[in-house]
């Protein structure tokens, strides 16, 4: 059921090596110029469209590709040798410290064994063999079923699926499966050593189909566990974390992150916690919740609020949706009175409604003002409209203004 | 592979050197070296002009020849070794079973039918909420069954009682999970027949569908890493076979090469649906060519053909690491479940014939008797002692307290996350101002 790849893609590229490249250059372009990079690839010299039109220049930034960093480096979340790498060769990493130190794990998936269509397998198949690091045949229900098969077993599991946008056909295998294996059969069999990894998220030219956040069908099932990195360093640390965990989790990563996410990250083995949210900075006014890419995003909008408001925002990464850090949400909304929460996800049904609601049953009477949701618009992904769609960091500046003029 | 793929990529873009005799010559040497790519059945055996390639399909130029027919007069015979009246056919095929197997083979499906129907009887009286019959296909557990060893896992899809109870399962066992009692190895959670045992290799049943065969599939490539010697068996009916899950399974397995052997129970039925709305082909069997996997055809009420075939596709599996396909012909005689009234839809003089002349334990019996191993006062006797014993087993399923309210909340992960603790902490303060409203006196407290 997974649906064509980018056409445009095809359109340059014959050959599978040639496909990783163009990747590669789609990503990185447009990491850098947010989607001004597709509108410069039309011919401008011409004005064939509409006589006399004015089209704005090449070089005029907009919201949503902005002078703000797409990501700033964070340093280390752990002691110890370090090696600059982008969020690709953080979990690469990660994955060759799984494989290396586990002789029952594999990781497998479409088009894991030349290295990836992102690029995250490439050298495992050499270093760790045909057997353990290998394609799949074309098929999200087969390789997330296989994979709980495999974990079930007592192999650790870690499994790829190529686009989040193309989990939806697995969803039977988590929902009824995976998330309950283990209650039906009273803990004697379980699949806890299964993990599932998958882009997500928007990449800037990604459209319906290669953009979505799928999180908030998954964080509605018990028995499963949801966890979204922010960066490299934490990707490396919470993808250990899952794989070692006894409960079947997805890793969703952002894309448009991959190669735009560049830090000091350890090269060693090391755990982030999961269901433990992370208090990126402290602050007395507002507190402004997020998970994944968001979380630049939202880094972005404090750094505003605070030249342009003076306002003091206490920003939360969740880190684990599910199963979600509500005591640290709880605490800094009790004190800074405010909340705003914020995801690339849709906002109806989005896993902002969750936070809100609970920020509401238990900050009652500490709130001062409405907590606000920050989120796309609730229509499909749309390709030309990506830069009016996103949550950018001027919506959720305005958000955090609102809430601190309530 | 990513080295073949530039190297015809860019003989592909050179037209010149595609006709030149010095690329023929690289053919016909390539063809004999075995170079991956044009061993495949895929198009790369056409860049010779070439009709006749070592191991690709020969080109022609007639439409008929490169067509597979939709409709065959051939359809794939069916494997038996005892006629209707259990009398062996074929001396040579008569499997080397025990006296002592086949008698504890045909007392268990007996003790199965006689279990069917008391909880069945037991349903209607409300004191079970469901109950779904094996009636009619006895045959497809105890052959297989008899055919594995105990370490081989076993997917069910909800219809395999028997092979459970051939590996060890109680009486008692089946009545605490149906009465979801505190003994119940699943602690209540599921409906009853949901059966699963850790120590006997059997996956616990969930309702779905065909869900459990990829991941068969995924436990046997486990298996084949580990360098097991055993293998696994997943069952599944006509009706699962058309699942997504179905084709992802088998799909994986022969390209994966896994351990595995595929086992339908082609049983003329889903619910109501007969196999006629459910396949347009000649059964399952048919599929195995189109995934490359070796596939068996099997009368499914002759349960010594169904453990020869087993015996086989073990063999193969573990000795080849590839898996194979059993389609076991059988027929339901019972209804789907308690849910369920097969008058609607079955023609009942086939469920009286396959009920009788053609019924699996019957069969067996005639063989049994026929080598003087059984007669009438052993199954007078029999059937006395198999009513006896499951009747006085549902009595004491029935007088046992259901499990303590808090195994709602283990499981759900290995350990009770905060939340789900808070929650739980909640019902019990309900149940504490309420206790009188709820059946709590039914539970251990």
């Amino acid at each position: 059921m997974a649906a064509a790849r980018p056409s445009s893609v095809f359109q340059f590229a014959s050959s599978r090596l040639l496909l990783g490249r163009l990747v590669e250059v789609f990503a990185a372009s447009t990491t850098r110029s947010g989607g001004g990079s597709m509108l410069s690839m039309a011919s401008r010299s011409s004005s064939s469209c509409v006589p006399g039109l004015r089209l704005p220049p090449v070089s005029r930034r907009f919201a949503s590709s902005s002078s703000a960093p797409l990501y700033t480096p964070e340093p280390p979340p752990v002691e110890g040798e370090v090696k600059r790498m982008n969020l690709v060769e953080s979990i690469r990493s990660a994955m060759n410290i799984v494989l290396e130190k586990d002789p029952t794990a594999v990781v497998f998936g479409e088009d894991v064994a030349f290295g990836g269509v992102f690029r995250c397998s490439v050298g495992l198949r050499d270093k760790y063999g045909k057997d353990r690091v290998f394609n799949t045949p074309l098929s999200e229900q087969g390789i997330v079923a296989f994979a709980i098969g495999m974990a079930t077993q007592g192999s650790t599991t870690v499994a790829e699926i190529q686009f989040a946008d193309y989990i939806h056909p697995a969803f039977d295998q988590f929902v009824n499966e995976a998330s309950k294996y283990r209650y039906r059969a009273s803990g004697t069999f379980h699949c806890g050593k299964l993990t599932v990894r998958a882009p997500y998220g928007a990449v800037g030219h990604g459209a319906l189909y290669h953009s979505q956040s799928v999180e908030s069908y998954y964080a509605h099932v018990p028995g499963l566990k949801v966890v979204i990195p922010r960066g490299p360093g934490q990707a490396k640390g919470l993808l250990l974390s899952c794989v070692r965990d006894e409960n079947p989790v997805l890793f969703f990563e952002p894309k448009r992150l991959y190669r735009a996410a560049v830090e000091e990250v350890p090269v060693g083995d090391y755990e982030l916690p999961l269901s433990k949210a992370e208090v990126m900075q402290e602050g007395s006014d507002v507190t402004v919740i997020g998970y994944g890419a968001q979380m630049q995003v939202l880094k972005n909008a404090c750094s505003l609020a605070k030249e342009q408001l003076g306002v003091s925002c206490e920003l939360i990464d969740l880190r684990t949706v599910l199963p979600w850090d509500e005591e640290t949400v709880i605490k800094s909304v009790c004190k800074t009175g405010r909340a705003v929460v914020s995801h690339e996800d849709t906002h109806t049904g989005g896993f902002a409604g969750e936070i809100s609601s609970t920020i509401q049953e238990e900050c009652f009477l500490n709130l001062e003002a409405p907590v606000q949701r920050v989120c796309s618009w609730d229509t499909p992904f749309p390709l030309i409209y990506e830069a009016f769609y996103l949550p950018d960091q001027l919506r959720c500046f305005e958000a955090i203004k609102k809430v601190v003029e309530f | 592979a990513n080295k073949n793929w530039w190297m015809y990529a860019t003989m592909a873009a050179c037209q010149k050197l595609l006709r030149s005799s010095l690329w023929r010559l690289h053919c016909s040497v390539g063809l004999r070296l075995g170079t991956p790519a044009l061993r495949s059945n895929r198009c790369f055996s056409i860049l010779s002009d070439d009709e006749y390639s070592p191991r690709g399909p020969l080109l022609t130029t007639e439409l008929s020849k490169a067509t597979i027919a939709h409709k065959s007069d051939h359809l794939t015979p069916i494997y038996r070794v005892m006629d209707n009246s259990g009398k062996v056919l074929d001396s040579s095929q008569e499997p080397k079973l025990s006296e002592d197997s086949l008698l504890k083979m045909y007392r268990q499906m007996v003790t199965l039918e006689e279990m069917d129907d008391q909880l069945y009887k037991a349903q209607r009286m409300g004191l079970i909420s469901f109950y779904m019959m094996c009636s009619g296909e006895e045959a497809t557990h105890f052959g297989p069954a008899a055919a594995l060893e105990l370490e081989d896992m076993v997917y069910a899809q909800y219809r395999e009682a028997g092979v459970l109870l051939w590996r060890g399962f109680t009486l008692d066992d089946c009545m605490n999970q149906c009465f979801s009692n505190h003994l119940d190895t699943g602690k209540g959670r599921q409906m009853p027949v949901h059966y699963g045992s850790k120590e006997l290799n059997y996956q616990f049943i969930s309702s779905c569908l065909s869900t459990q065969m990829p991941q068969a599939s995924g436990y046997a490539y486990g298996l084949k890493l580990a360098k097991s010697k055993s293998c696994v068996m997943v069952y599944f009916g006509d009706g699962a076979a058309q699942e997504g899950d179905s084709h992802a399974a088998m799909n994986f397995a022969a390209t994966l090469k896994c351990p595995i052997i595929f086992m339908c129970r082609n049983n003329g039925y889903a619910i109501s649906t007969p196999v006629e709305d459910q396949y347009a082909g000649d059964g399952i069997v048919t599929r195995g060519i189109g995934y490359g996997m070796e596939a068996l055809r099997v009368d499914g009420n002759d349960v010594l053909a169904l453990y020869n075939a087993t015996r086989h596709a073990r063999h193969v599996a573990i000795s080849e690491q590839r898996p194979v396909l059993i389609e076991a012909f059988t027929y339901r005689i019972s209804s789907h479940s308690t849910s369920d009234e097969q008058k609607q839809y079955q023609d009942m003089d086939m469920v009286e014939l396959y009920g009788s002349s053609l019924h699996p334990i019957r069969r067996l019996r005639g063989y049994l008797e026929q080598r003087g191993l059984w007669g009438r006062e052993e199954e007078e006797a029999l059937r006395g002692e198999a009513r006896a014993q499951v009747r006085e087993s549902m009595q004491a399923a029935r007088r046992q307290l259901k499990p303590h309210i808090h195994n709602l909340f283990q499981d759900v992960y290995d350990k009770l996350p905060s939340r789900l603790e808070k929650q739980r902490r909640e019902m019990m303060d309900h149940l504490h101002k309420y206790k009188d409203q709820y059946p709590l006196d039914l539970h251990e407290q």
